[in-house]
């Protein structure tokens, strides 16, 4: 009896010593006053030294989270127990939000740098006007591969991926769009289609494909890529250029059959408090310098025309991550489905993954 | 003799092998001045310089010891009660009941009590950060508690409470003379299968915490969209050996003092 | 005598019962009874008895199965030779230390250890194997699931041979008992209580991993806890995910019922 008391007034005399020091640290970083900003973005989606001029720019104390899908970010904001004043959602999330009532109309005045976005990203069908939403990255979903592993060849389809001696070398994302629509747009059909006999046809198409198909994961993909433990990925444009960072001997390529144009947008959720440090922000984000060295540190491409202009040639001129017209009018973004469609979507991937070889 | 002997540690020896390959493999890494867990490339203290460094990181560690410590603490509490409640039921069927109860937790997916604890803090307009992480680590550890208390309490033979009643025991020395030391390894086991479950716990955190609190393992999921920094590996590393130290060091104290104690408890 | 007295530990036990138990499961059956656009409907339980999900439901129970086997396999010699060793408090605790490392990371230190290029694969072509694909086949999904599970078999096991009364032992080996002999009729038969709180504390969970499903297994291997992870974060048709939960939570009953009652028989 005696050592078991002894036990639990150590441990509660721990944990309360340590919540002590964490709350000295806490206040030793500034994070207690009202003056602060909520950020909820994607992981790693930010160079981390614009926070901190932030910070001093604005007088702010900035406090940042990260979710890991467009839905968890949703369930949390809808939710409401939180207060985040700025969050970065996908084109297909802004639309559902804005169905749900959980965004608050931008101040286009208090966003002066909103002059620097190119035109061919604003004012598109899932925000017409950029009511709500204003683009932060962008960029494309494709194939990367490895060359070497390929002895030398090149891939520039979809239909490339049926090859027979890909057998057992293709990682897909685990995406049901990203793979059902690979399925619809190999076939020549669009991404957002959702004729019953086309998705079937493409349900059938994809079950030819499970023997070439080594596994379907999440981020892991990058690492896994890179390492060489598969020949082929598909994968969004951003995770391969970082891919190719780490080993130069991968590729990405757009699939000439066309694929699908994403976008992500900073929005102020319904839920935020700092609303005038949410626009803040925001117009911190776009300004030119800032937007460049953000896409530097991050490599996604940016839809900031002046920032654009001052990324490095290599960057800039790279047609994989900033393709030229005549491949950009054959992508496609996604739209809204409805939530019925978008769970048929869900089965049929759902029935791909349990497909045996 | 010796055959019997031998083969035992052989296999215990095969079997920790196996359970701190992984871990080795992280701390390895963890010096690699490379960047990845791929190619060894040179040793570098580099990654353990970045951890220091990182307040931010710092305070997500010490959060996730406090809710791992408090949760455990609290849950082992609520959880040995919950085994006393079940054991003196003496309807089968109501006892039944009550168990299935307790184990609908453990047979949920985490995904399920982190949703539907997220709905019921909506409901309950509980704030998410702290103490909703704090609730729902107790709620899901309690069971895990009772199901280890209870073996214990059914193996106690029910002569020795009434020879402690006979000899004008009230209810409270009964407990604490008789039925807690002999649960003793149970509560013990608990607690520490509590301080595991919160430790390890993603999917219930990711969905009830919110306002900047984090723990570790959210934070790390978030950073592994990047591949994971070896800086995670550092301070994995740093975690590691400090509960090794803790739990040699804990075992030294209770060798040396504890041990009379805990004999005399047992007879 | 006992059940007169008025039992006073049901009080708060119950309470956190109703708040963080019945609560939720109420939450989660009134979910079940919605489809993608919140009409109620029981579209959603049609839909679980159709062949995708009972053949996910198959293999859940399938690989469940394995991995409590194969923890039990390892872990009952674990915990029986721990017990004989000079400091088995200590070993013990070592058994459950790797558990408190981040699963996450353990994780991505098995996709290193089994990969391509990995250690295990370099050791087998040492020793003149030669390398095989290992990273997502069932070998390494039950492989590491059952090194995530075991300390939670090792546990109730090795607490229940440490009640066992050592005179048992000498007076079967006085009786003239072989080892095996001994643990068959004496040892193992008073420890079923250990095993069955560990196959519950395995088994259970095992049915709905989700995480290593993607990480280990690369989704070759799809449970119901996958499917329930996809329906509500992916899909948000919560509906369909609170229905197989609704299923998983009956299962987990009808599984506790049966262990129980013979647990009560046995006592008396």
């Amino acid at each position: 009896m005696k050592s078991i008391v002894r036990l639990f007034v150590g441990v509660f005399a721990a944990a309360f010593a340590l919540m002590y020091v964490t709350s000295l640290l806490n206040s030793s970083q500034g994070y207690t006053g009202g003056n602060t900003l909520t950020i909820y973005n994607w992981g790693d989606y930010i160079d981390p030294e614009l926070i901190t001029e932030f910070e001093e720019q604005s007088g702010l104390k900035v406090i940042y989270q990260t979710f890991d899908s467009n839905e968890a970010m949703m369930t949390k904001v809808a939710q409401g127990g939180t207060t985040f004043d700025v969050a970065i959602p996908s084109e297909y999330a802004i639309s559902k939000m804005k169905e749900d009532d959980l965004l608050i109309p931008l101040d286009h005045d208090k966003l002066p740098n909103m002059k620097y976005i190119d035109e061919r990203f604003m004012d598109l069908p899932f925000d017409p006007g950029n009511e709500y939403s204003i683009p932060y990255f962008w960029g494309t979903v494709g194939i990367v591969y490895n060359p070497d592993m390929l002895d030398g060849r090149k891939l520039t389809s979809w239909n490339d991926l049926w090859d027979e001696r890909l057998r057992n070398q293709i990682l897909l994302v685990d995406g049901a769009r990203e793979v059902i629509g690979m399925g619809l747009n190999s076939l020549g059909y669009s991404l957002n289609d959702t004729n019953e006999e086309h998705l079937q046809e493409a349900k059938r198409k994809l079950a030819a494909l499970t023997p070439n198909v080594k596994a379907i994961v999440g981020d892991e993909i990058k690492m896994l890529i890179a390492g060489e433990e598969a020949a082929v990925g598909v994968v969004w444009s951003g995770d391969a250029a970082e891919m190719m960072w780490e080993n130069e001997k991968l590729d990405y390529v757009v699939p000439k059959e066309g694929s699908n144009l994403w976008f992500d947008n900073m929005v102020i959720p319904r839920t935020a408090r700092n609303i005038d440090g949410a626009h803040a922000f925001i117009n911190f984000m776009l300004d030119p310098e800032v937007a460049a060295r953000n896409a530097e540190y991050v490599g996604y491409s940016t839809p900031n025309a002046a920032a654009l202009e001052l990324l490095p040639e290599e960057i800039s001129g790279d047609e994989r991550f900033y393709p030229d017209a005549v491949l950009t009018a054959k992508l496609e973004v996604y739209e809204n489905l409805g939530k019925r469609m978008l769970a048929h979507y869900n089965d049929l991937f759902l029935e791909f993954k349990m497909h045996r070889k | 003799m010796r055959r019997t002997i031998k083969w035992p540690n052989l296999y215990l020896i095969a079997v920790f092998i196996v359970l701190y390959a992984p871990i080795l493999y992280l701390v390895y890494y963890s010096f690699n001045s490379g960047g990845t867990m791929r190619e060894f490339e040179g040793w570098t203290l580099a990654w353990y310089r970045e951890v220091f460094a990182d307040t931010r990181l710092l305070i997500i560690v010490l959060n996730t010891l406090v809710i791992a410590l408090l949760s455990a603490a609290i849950s082992t509490m609520l959880g040995v009660v919950g085994a006393l409640a079940i054991h003196q039921v003496r309807r089968r069927r109501r006892k039944n009941a009550l168990l299935s109860l307790n184990n609908v937790l453990i047979v949920s997916p985490d995904v399920i009590i982190g949703a539907s604890f997220l709905i019921l803090f909506t409901i309950a307009g509980i704030q998410l950060g702290f103490s909703s992480v704090l609730l729902s680590h107790i709620a899901f550890s309690v069971p895990i508690v009772v199901l280890m208390v209870l073996p214990k309490l059914q193996e106690m033979s029910p002569t020795l409470v009434d020879a402690a009643r006979d000899l004008g025991a009230n209810r409270w020395n009964v407990l604490t003379k008789v039925t807690l030391p002999c649960i003793k390894p149970g509560i013990i086991a608990g607690f520490f299968m509590a301080l595991t479950y919160s430790l390890d716990d993603f999917a219930v955190t990711f969905f009830v915490t919110g306002n900047g609190f984090l723990t570790l393992s959210v934070e790390i999921y978030s950073r592994a969209r990047q591949g994971i920094s070896l800086s995670i590996n550092a301070l994995s590393t740093l975690l590691f050996l400090f509960t090794m130290l803790l739990v040699v060091g804990y075992y030294l104290i209770d060798q040396r003092s504890g041990r009379p104690a805990g004999a005399e408890v047992r007879r | 005598m006992s059940s007169n007295t008025r039992n006073l530990y049901l009080i708060p036990y119950v309470a956190w019962i109703a708040l963080f138990v019945v609560a939720p499961i109420l939450l989660i059956v009134y979910y079940s009874f919605f489809d993608v656009e919140g009409q109620l409907t029981l579209d959603n339980y049609a839909q679980f008895f159709t062949p995708v999900y009972l053949r996910m439901t198959l293999s859940s129970f399938w690989y469940a199965f394995l991995i409590t086997a194969f923890s039990l396999l390892v872990a009952y010699p674990t915990a029986y030779w721990l017990t004989r060793t000079k400091h088995k408090r200590l070993w013990l605790m070592l058994i459950i230390l790797p558990s408190w490392i981040n699963l996450l990371l353990k994780a991505y230190a098995f996709l290193g250890l089994f990969g391509t290029y990995g250690l295990v694969n370099a050791l087998l072509e040492t020793i003149g194997i030669g390398a095989r694909q290992i990273l997502f086949t069932d070998f390494s999904f039950v492989f590491v699931s059952v090194y995530i599970f075991i300390p939670f078999m090792v546990l109730p096991i090795f607490n229940s041979l440490e009640e066992l009364n050592p005179s048992l032992l000498y007076a079967a080996r006085d009786l003239g008992a072989s080892p095996w002999t001994t643990f068959r009729r004496v040892v193992f038969p008073l420890t079923l209580s250990g095993v069955k709180a560990g196959c519950q504390a395995v088994f259970i969970p095992a049915l709905s991993l989700f995480m290593l499903t993607r990480l280990i297994a690369g989704n070759r291997v799809i449970t119901l806890g996958t499917a329930i992870e996809q329906h509500f974060l992916v899909t948000q048709d919560w509906g369909m995910g609170a229905t197989i939960a609704v299923f998983l939570v009956i299962v987990m009953a009808l599984f506790m019922i049966a262990t129980g009652e013979r647990k009560v028989r046995r006592i008396r």
